[in-house]
């Protein structure tokens, strides 16, 4: 059961469309999708490999303007972004990997988090390149109706998280985790600790631009405020991965359904929508403070008071 | 002529800035320095710091410069209590992640800016003192004077206090026994520990002083700036680059980086352009990174200055 249960799941998702769900709830579900493959790319690195990154709107942008800058520029398709994202953000990382990756944990958290601040200032800046606050818009959309972005976005999330399982049981994944543990004990090992940081981090952010440049053609609009944002972009991955659980398969996808869930509902509420970044700070706290491993990783202690009272019944 | 006066101009505006950078600098490096935690809400808490500052001023007409006195112990007594509820019991949480203080910080940073919102609106608000816009000429002083350079009294006043500070901190650090734990549990903290020194003590008072710091550098730049809810990340990130410039937790260090990223970005400002010099920041954070990881504080620990 418990091997199949991707599959499962995988296959109610496919049948989900056909029935007939409205477009407002066919949006919802398109968002959890896109913000799971985000928190899966974030896990690779952060959860995996244990290198805390506040810096992924930088590779979720960096998709987004590939994909609208080759629309804007070269007048072809934005959906040409996804293959090309995958060189651009390659690249991108190894350059990223070589300055920040020689760095450990705090210093890394903090490389990234001005990491995502450059960029958005640089899209701000380049008016001539990018249009700067003005953003990006393409002029039609592919299609009209939410279906086949679902399907898109669908393939992709399912790619990733077999991709992630493929990865973490291979010998990669041992690697990653023998990082995250020890750093020094890996490297004595014979581990090449910067490379195989590297590695991930390449991973986790053309997973991350892959989903930028899926966001472009699916918006149809961007701008460095939107794409670039430290507390809606950066922060909101951390939590993503935080809420469902570090380091864990299912984790992105579950913090992903809970955030954008209560997002839309906290949202939707007359007077405390305008408080929601303060409700979400308290759910991280909270989630830090009593649930650190996050609803998936620490999901017995969740359990727990349920099973206690049963024994007392019985 | 105007060429040079302007450069000097830019010297001068960008030192006095970076006195004040330095005073939110030496709290955000005095917590790296003990707690191993990089406190991304310390740009918050100088907004907080300013918001009971403007209220001060528009209800009581008490000027920024001394509700110095009031939001000062304020917020050292939020500090205290935050270190005691918060970042304590999360360090003895066991979790896969290892940076879980830091990640509480965001939601404390959340949690600050967006409350400010609700309850103060996200408009822009300034105080009118009454010297806001008076100024020092150099003419006034040196009739013949080749160059003119002007000092605005706000940021003059403001810089003076941030200096005054620095040295007293200074006195308290290498003078006091609490500050000599403080500096104790900085460099070592398990034979902090083995001496005798009450860590967890420690860290609740470097943690309040370092919001003391924050809290006046918000009074010092309230006269010459304007205050509105999500200023805080602007100053978070000036202190964290200051931090790393300057060598992570090291005071001395985070004054000189201070000093630097001051003349840095006013240098960026004037020569290239305003919307630049955030950029400019985090080009000498990278540069810094990169090329000296060890910061200020490694050269003057080569040169036995001391760090």
């Amino acid at each position: 059961m418990k091997k199949f249960l991707p599959l499962i799941i995988l296959a109610i998702l496919c049948i989900l469309p056909l029935i007939g769900l409205s477009s407002y709830v066919m949006h919802i579900f398109i968002l959890v999708l896109m913000w799971s493959v985000i928190g899966m790319g974030w896990n690779i690195l952060g959860g995996y490999t244990g290198q805390v990154s506040f810096g992924h709107a930088a590779f979720f942008g960096m998709g987004a303007y590939t994909s609208g800058l080759l629309y804007q520029h070269l007048g072809i398709s934005a959906w040409w972004g996804l293959p090309v994202c995958v060189v651009i953000l390659t690249v991108l990382s190894l350059i990223i990997g070589y300055i920040c990756l020689r760095l450990r944990g705090a210093y890394f958290a903090l490389a990234t988090l001005a990491l995502g601040e450059v960029c958005r200032v640089a899209a701000e800046n380049l008016v001539g390149f990018t249009q700067g606050n003005m953003g990006i818009m393409l002029r039609e959309r592919t299609w009209v109706d939410k279906t086949w972005y679902f399907y898109v976005i669908l393939i992709i999330a399912a790619g990733a998280f077999f991709l992630i399982k493929q990865v973490m049981e291979s010998k990669l994944g041992y690697y990653f985790v023998a990082i995250r543990e020890d750093q020094d004990a890996a490297e004595s090992l014979g581990i090449n600790t910067t490379f195989y940081k590297t590695i991930s981090l390449c991973l986790s952010g053309v997973l991350t631009g892959i989903a930028g440049a899926f966001y472009m053609n699916y918006m149809g609009y961007i701008d460095p405020s939107m794409v670039f944002a430290l507390s809606e972009v950066s922060i909101a991955t951390v939590m993503v991965v935080m809420v469902g659980g570090a380091a864990t398969y299912w984790g992105p996808l579950v913090g992903a359904v809970i955030m954008v869930f209560l997002a839309e509902v906290i949202r939707s509420l007359p007077h405390i929508g305008a408080a929601h970044q303060t409700i979400f700070g308290i759910i991280l706290i909270f989630i830090i403070m009593f649930l650190p491993n996050g609803i998936v990783g620490d999901y017995r202690k969740l359990l727990k008071p349920f099973k206690s009272r049963k024994g007392a019944s019985s | 002529m105007a060429q040079l006066e302007l450069f000097l101009q830019t010297l001068i505006s960008g030192f006095l800035l970076g006195g004040l950078y330095a005073l939110i600098a030496l709290g955000m490096a005095l917590i790296m320095g003990v707690m191993r935690v990089i406190n991304l809400a310390h740009g918050d808490f100088m907004m907080i710091a300013m918001y009971i500052a403007y209220w001060l001023f528009t209800f009581f007409g008490i000027d920024p410069y001394v509700s110095v006195l009031i939001a000062g112990p304020a917020l050292f007594l939020f500090g205290l209590a935050i270190q005691k509820y918060l970042l304590t019991p999360v360090m003895k949480v066991e979790s896969i992640l290892p940076h879980n203080q830091v990640i509480l910080t965001v939601g404390l940073a959340m949690v600050f800016s967006n409350l400010a919102t609700v309850l103060f609106t996200g408009n822009y608000r300034s105080t009118p003192v009454s010297y806001a816009s008076s100024a020092w000429y150099l003419t006034d002083y040196w009739k013949n004077s080749p160059i003119e350079l002007s000092l605005s009294m706000p940021w003059t006043i403001s810089f003076i206090i941030s200096v005054m500070i620095t040295i007293g901190l200074w006195i308290f650090l290498t003078k006091t026994d609490t500050g000599k734990s403080i500096r104790a549990t900085a460099q070592d903290l398990d034979a902090a520990l083995l001496m005798g020194v009450n860590v967890n003590w420690v860290r609740m008072v470097t943690f309040g002083i370092g919001l003391v710091l924050v809290a006046v550098a918000g009074c010092l730049f309230l006269p010459i700036y304007y205050l509105y809810p999500a200023l805080g990340k602007q100053f978070t990130n000036i202190g964290f680059v200051i931090a790393v410039i300057g060598g992570m937790g090291s005071t001395n260090g985070a004054v000189i980086g201070g000093l630097i990223l001051g003349i840095f970005e006013s240098m960026t400002a004037t020569y290239i352009g305003m919307g630049w010099a955030p950029a400019g920041r985090f080009s000498i954070f990278v540069a810094a990174l990169v090329f000296l990881p060890g910061g200020v504080a490694s050269i003057l620990k080569k040169r036995r200055l001391g760090a």
